[in-house]
């Protein structure tokens, strides 16, 4: 038997794991362009409802929507990016809080209007559900499930970084922005590209989030706040500092509700403020 | 324009002269008690949501610091004029003064942090240690009643003579009164020296230091300031209501006083004022059709400030002017 420490421990990282991947976009284009992109998870929300439309409406499989909820996102992120965002890039932050913080208030009318305030259900298929029991501990398949994702979503994004040109790209980009320009690179493009990839991670994020917090349209504020503490705790532009934060936030908030239940969220943004007091720029941030 | 002032002095001075239409501004404060005897409440609301507009106008429009945990000190100096009225006395002034004392304590304490850092570590701070405080308020339910809202607040008539009433005259008099002396203290405040400085650090932090005037000490204090006055809204609007609801430290409020401000001019003494103004009445007729999509508006609003008005709606009319008395 295994105390109920590693329980906690499988839980907190299987929920790190759905941080991660909703917040590791918007990691990356603030490294880039030092955008500050409050919207993020509105695009977050349009994956979900896009499965919760998928599945509901047209009985797509739910491993089939997951894709569709990437896309979705990724291209309403280049629609609002060439029209809107690119226009702010020199801007002050202020500029930019509020005309993401605008466009994210939209987005939650926009949802409440389609789908009313109520939660929306989703029928998991059979194979995602239950639990296997472990030396006592419950392990829930849809939680095994989350980890494998954020792994494979961790490793590719490693692969792409560290082995393609277009990560050498934006790795050139994020280090220095004005010496990789005077390189010929395309800082711009480069920029969009990772966007609107980030976005559409959001997308898939927020259509794995919805079996284990739900989906209404508050889902654009209230997972914002996370998304931004694991950015900052993990310092801005780096995949492994997301990866290293969404798991220590995720593994405090678990925590902090299964063993100080009256603290309630008290605990994460006590790690998150220390962390910052500790290291301004975050665990591995540079700047 | 006149010619330009030659001394320091002079030029201050040359700022700190009334206007005609700061008085007019003040003049039409006072229409609601006659046009609008059904709206007073709102008009108290109002006055409120200015005074919390014009603290954070201090810090956002004039040191550039950019908060989204400000409704802290608001909420801090809600509950602390509210638990002061319960259980020690119900003196309005008193506890208007130990409200804000208790936010400036808040206020100095969190400066220090705030004071080190800039740009998004910085808005993520303000809005940690504004959660923090949130979640403290939740969880301490003995004190506060947490998310069942503080009850129970019995405050005296104002100076002995005026209770407040149901159609919230007395209350609006009593805030816009408050409104108007922390204005004239804000008012000197942005036109002194200190004013001056505040306004070089928004512009640039760095070199600041090197003409003499230190950064961090200059934030530190209109931090403190700033505390106090977005207590003293806080108090009054736990005095008027007589009652504090958990959502006076919430993270919608600390959005709502930016938008505000955004929405009339950061770094305008009305800036503030005139957005809080234009907010509620806004809010007011729009929730009336349906509530649930208000936001929708505020968002469209946000983008087009951003978009088109890039100083906020007093910004955008002094261009006017300033292009019209030019032909």
């Amino acid at each position: 038997m295994l105390p109920p420490i590693f329980g906690v421990l499988f839980d907190g990282i299987a929920y790190g794991m759905l941080l991660f991947v909703l917040s590791v976009g918007l990691s990356v284009t603030l490294g880039l362009m030092n955008f500050v992109n409050l919207a993020h998870c509105a695009f977050a929300m349009l994956g979900g409802y896009t499965t919760v439309v998928l599945m509901q409406d047209l009985h797509w499989p739910f491993f089939a929507t997951l894709p569709a909820a990437f896309f979705i996102a990724a291209l309403a992120s280049i629609v609002v990016e060439r029209t809107l965002y690119r226009r702010l890039y020199r801007a002050s932050d202020l500029d930019q809080v509020l005309l993401t913080i605008g466009l994210a208030f939209i987005s939650v009318a926009i949802a409440a209007w389609f789908f009313t305030t109520q939660q929306q259900p989703v029928d998991m298929p059979a194979y995602l559900r239950g639990s296997y029991q472990f030396f006592g501990l419950n392990i829930g398949v849809y939680r095994l499930f989350l980890v494998a994702v954020g792994v494979a979503v961790t490793a590719m994004l490693i692969m792409t970084v560290e082995h393609t040109r277009f990560g050498a790209q934006v790795r050139a980009a994020v280090d220095n922005q004005r010496m990789a320009r005077g390189l010929g690179i395309d800082v711009d493009r480069t920029f969009a590209v990772t966007f609107a990839l980030g976005s559409g991670l959001a997308g898939l994020g927020g259509a794995l989030a919805i079996e284990i917090v739900g989906l209404d349209p508050s889902f654009a504020f209230t997972y914002l706040v996370y998304v931004l503490i694991v950015v900052s705790v993990g310092g801005l532009g780096s995949i492994l500092g997301s990866f290293a934060a969404a798991c220590l936030i995720g593994i405090s908030d678990v925590a902090g509700k299964y063993y100080l239940p009256e603290l309630g969220a008290f605990l994460i943004y006590l790690v998150m403020v220390a962390v910052l007091m500790w290291k301004p720029a975050g665990l591995f941030g540079r700047r | 324009m006149a010619t330009a002032p030659t001394t320091p002095q002079a030029y201050l001075q040359s700022l700190s002269r009334w206007r005609p239409i700061e008085i007019a501004f003040w003049l039409v404060t006072l229409v609601p008690f006659w046009l609008f005897p059904n709206y007073l409440s709102l008009a108290n609301q109002i006055a409120v949501a200015a005074l919390f507009a014009l603290s954070l106008d201090l810090i956002l429009g004039y040191a550039g610091i950019v908060s989204l945990g400000h409704a802290a000190f608001f909420g801090v100096g809600a509950y602390t004029a509210g638990i002061f009225s319960k259980f020690v006395w119900g003196e309005v002034f008193t506890g208007l003064i130990v409200a804000a004392l208790m936010a400036a304590l808040f206020g100095y304490v969190s400066s220090f942090i705030v004071a080190r850092f800039r740009h998004l570590t910085l808005i993520m701070i303000t809005l940690g240690l504004g959660l923090l405080l949130h979640s403290a308020a939740n969880s301490a339910h003995w004190l506060t009643g947490g998310s069942d809202g503080f009850q129970g607040i019995s405050v005296w008539k104002v100076a002995g003579l005026f209770k407040f009433d149901l159609y919230g005259k007395v209350a609006y008099a009593y805030s816009l009164c408050t409104l108007f002396v922390v204005f004239l203290c804000a008012r000197r405040l942005i036109n002194s020296p200190f004013g001056l400085a505040l306004r070089g650090i928004r512009d640039n932090w760095v070199r600041m230091p090197a003409i003499g005037a230190d950064s961090p000490s200059h934030i530190r204090k209109v931090y403190t300031i700033s505390a106090a006055m977005a207590g003293i809204a806080g108090a009054l609007i736990a005095q008027t209501t007589q009652t504090v609801s958990l959502d006076a430290l919430s993270f919608e409020r600390s959005a709502d006083v930016v938008v505000m401000l955004v929405l009339g001019g950061a770094g305008r003494l009305y800036g503030g004022l005139v957005g809080a103004t234009i907010f509620l009445i806004a809010r007011d007729q729009f929730s009336g059709i349906a509530p649930q999509y208000w936001y929708f508006w505020i968002g469209i609003l946000l983008v087009t400030v951003v978009m088109l008005l890039p100083n906020g709606i007093l910004g955008g009319l002094s261009k006017l002017v300033g292009r019209w008395s030019r032909k």
